[in-house]
């Protein structure tokens, strides 16, 4: 007793020491972030409840009318539609490919690293270059995929799809786009999960006779859940806020048919010089982000076997 | 039967595998097969789009290297990347250190607040930064990027090293603080050194991030000499009705391809960032 109350008496000044170094070391890149997450975020609220352009400093109070005007905008309400079409669609589509093809690559064979890059790519490279890249096969005179419909018969001789013109075709190639580009991120996180299931339990599984299919229902899908749902948390982040492929394929177009909030915030805020107003529609990304962190992070811990 | 069903099994696999990467590289491989194409084989709505039905030529790269501001992009896009790897390496190793060692309880929520920063992302703050940044003075200029930037790399670099540091045992610090250094002297003499893969992590990271920001440059620049390679490339090569896809095509395939190479060495790394934070 009196020997661990001295022992205690002699570190604490070194652990007080320790707990102000703690704090120095970590108060640069804490400031930084509140400085440039927090500040401009609470500056977003207040314009959001101002009348702020791009042209004049002068600033007055308004309430909630921007947000008034907006919901009374039947743009914006196809904008929040448009937004999440867009991230739902995509995202259940990379989870389920993600996963078969983190199923695939779990198995070892040869040429896997050649593999592995190639199926990165698109993660990789800066996305508005990639974006460029799909701009050009969906071409409206020069797409190759029409050519190679055509050649090969599949599109009949009338069929000349225009991908980025026709509303149903521009939201489905830019939902495939998105998919194109998350794709890889969500592969390596599930295949992450997958590595790190101990090899007892699918020892275990095969011994007592379970096939392809049980394996992957009480194996394979519960255990690598907690890890698929973070990167799925990831993956709506990223789409529900994304406007650069939008951007450099649509712009938003045809009339609208691919405006996601994001655009229409740039569109509103920054071409249209209203800064209030962007401000405002850019805020409801903010709780639907929160909603979802919350919803998939409880679910992750709910589900987590340990 | 049992061979059977094994060869079966193989060959599915390989189609699962050749399908999934036909999807994700054709892009790439299209870039390739355009940048060396003549502009009248490209235009050409007779050819196979497939095969060279003219020779191949290099016509369309020197066209973006000389007669476009390609190379001062690439020069900006690397200037602002170094400049914001310094800033990230300055704050986020020894934040993440202390949040590894040095912060009890307390350190524990900070670190998940800054990972909900990711809850606030580009496209929410940079209006109120358009405004910042040209009450700064800083509109127009490659400055507002290295100022800006560091928001974004910080937190998932902290979180990065965070986990690194976590995996270096105690031991090693705590021997060396017994030879007589203080616990920072440690760190920067001890820690640090045996962390370097943490750190190059942390540098690659962060210069593709930079490579890949579009939301804060589309914003804050306007002329063509101050734009990093993401904005230059989309806004002022595509302009108009005229493309000259084949040096597009290269402009965007020079880029993507040096990146995915060094990444590919890192990405294990890579994910644990993303993951080793959000559960437990």
């Amino acid at each position: 007793m009196n020997r661990s109350t001295a022992a205690v008496q002699v570190r604490s000044p070194l652990l007080e020491e320790e707990q102000w170094l703690g704090r120095m070391m970590l108060a640069p890149a804490v400031i930084y972030i509140a400085a440039l997450v927090g500040f401009p975020f609470l500056l977003a609220i207040y314009y959001s409840l101002s009348d702020a352009t791009v042209g004049s400093q002068a600033l007055h109070f308004v309430g909630f009318r921007n947000f008034q005007r907006i919901l009374e905008n039947s743009i914006f309400w196809t904008s929040l539609r448009n937004a999440l079409v867009f991230t739902f669609v995509s995202q259940l589509l990379v989870v389920i490919l993600g996963k078969i093809l983190a199923m695939a690559l779990y198995q070892d064979f040869r040429g896997k690293w050649l593999v592995r890059f190639l199926i990165l790519l698109p993660w990789v490279a800066p996305i508005s270059l990639g974006s460029i890249g799909w701009l050009w096969i969906f071409d409206p005179v020069y797409s190759i995929i029409n050519w190679a419909g055509q050649a090969s018969g599949l599109f009949g001789p009338a069929t000349w799809p225009i991908w980025l013109g026709q509303p149903n075709l521009a939201m489905a190639s830019v939902i495939m786009v998105d998919v194109w580009r998350l794709l890889p991120l969500a592969t390596v996180i599930i295949l992450a999960g997958l590595s790190s299931i101990p090899q007892d339990i699918h020892d275990a599984a095969q011994v007592d006779g379970a096939g392809f299919w049980r394996h992957l229902v009480y194996i394979n899908i519960p255990l690598v859940m907690p890890i698929m749902l973070v990167a799925l948390l990831f993956g709506i982040v990223f789409t529900f806020t994304d406007m650069i492929v939008i951007y450099v394929l649509t712009r938003g177009g045809p009339y609208d048919t691919t405006q996601v909030i994001a655009s229409y915030a740039y569109f509103t805020g920054i071409q249209g010089g209203d800064l209030a107003e962007g401000a405002a529609i850019s805020l409801f990304l903010f709780p639907l982000l929160v909603a979802a962190a919350i919803f998939l992070l409880t679910l992750a811990k709910r589900t987590e076997v340990t | 039967m049992q061979m059977l069903k094994n060869i079966g099994g193989r060959i599915g696999h390989f189609g699962i595998i050749a399908a999934f990467t036909a999807f994700t590289a054709f892009p790439f491989y299209w870039m390739l097969i355009t940048t060396f194409k003549q502009t009248n084989d490209l235009i050409n709505v007779k050819n196979n789009p497939f095969l060279y039905n003219m020779p191949p030529t290099l016509e369309n790269l020197r066209i973006l290297f000389f007669d476009t501001q390609y190379m001062i992009w690439l020069l900006n896009t690397l200037g602002v990347g170094v400049l914001v790897v310094m800033i990230t390496l300055l704050l986020a190793v020894p934040a993440g250190y202390s949040l590894a060692r040095l912060a009890g309880r307390w350190g524990q929520q900070l670190a998940i607040g800054i990972f909900l920063t990711y809850l606030i992302p580009p496209t929410i703050l940079f209006i109120p930064f358009s405004r910042i940044i040209s009450n700064l003075g800083l509109q127009d200029s490659l400055w507002s990027l290295v100022l800006v930037y560091p928001s974004f790399t910080v937190p998932f670099c902290t979180w990065l090293m965070m986990g690194f540091f976590k995996s270096v045992p105690k031991d090693i610090e705590e021997a060396a603080m017994i030879d007589g250094l203080s616990r920072f002297g440690a760190f920067l003499k001890v820690v640090v050194p045996i962390s370097s893969a943490g750190i190059l992590t942390v540098i690659i990271f962060t210069l593709t991030l930079v490579m890949q920001e579009f939301v804060y440059a589309l914003t804050f620049i306007t002329s063509s000499s101050q734009l990093t390679v993401s904005i230059g490339v989309p806004t002022f090569l595509v302009r108009g009705d005229v493309y000259f896809w084949g040096s597009l095509m290269g402009a965007c395939l020079i880029v993507s391809i040096p990146i995915a190479i060094l990444y590919n060495f890192f990405v294990d790394r890579f994910v644990a960032g993303f993951t080793v934070g959000a559960i437990k």
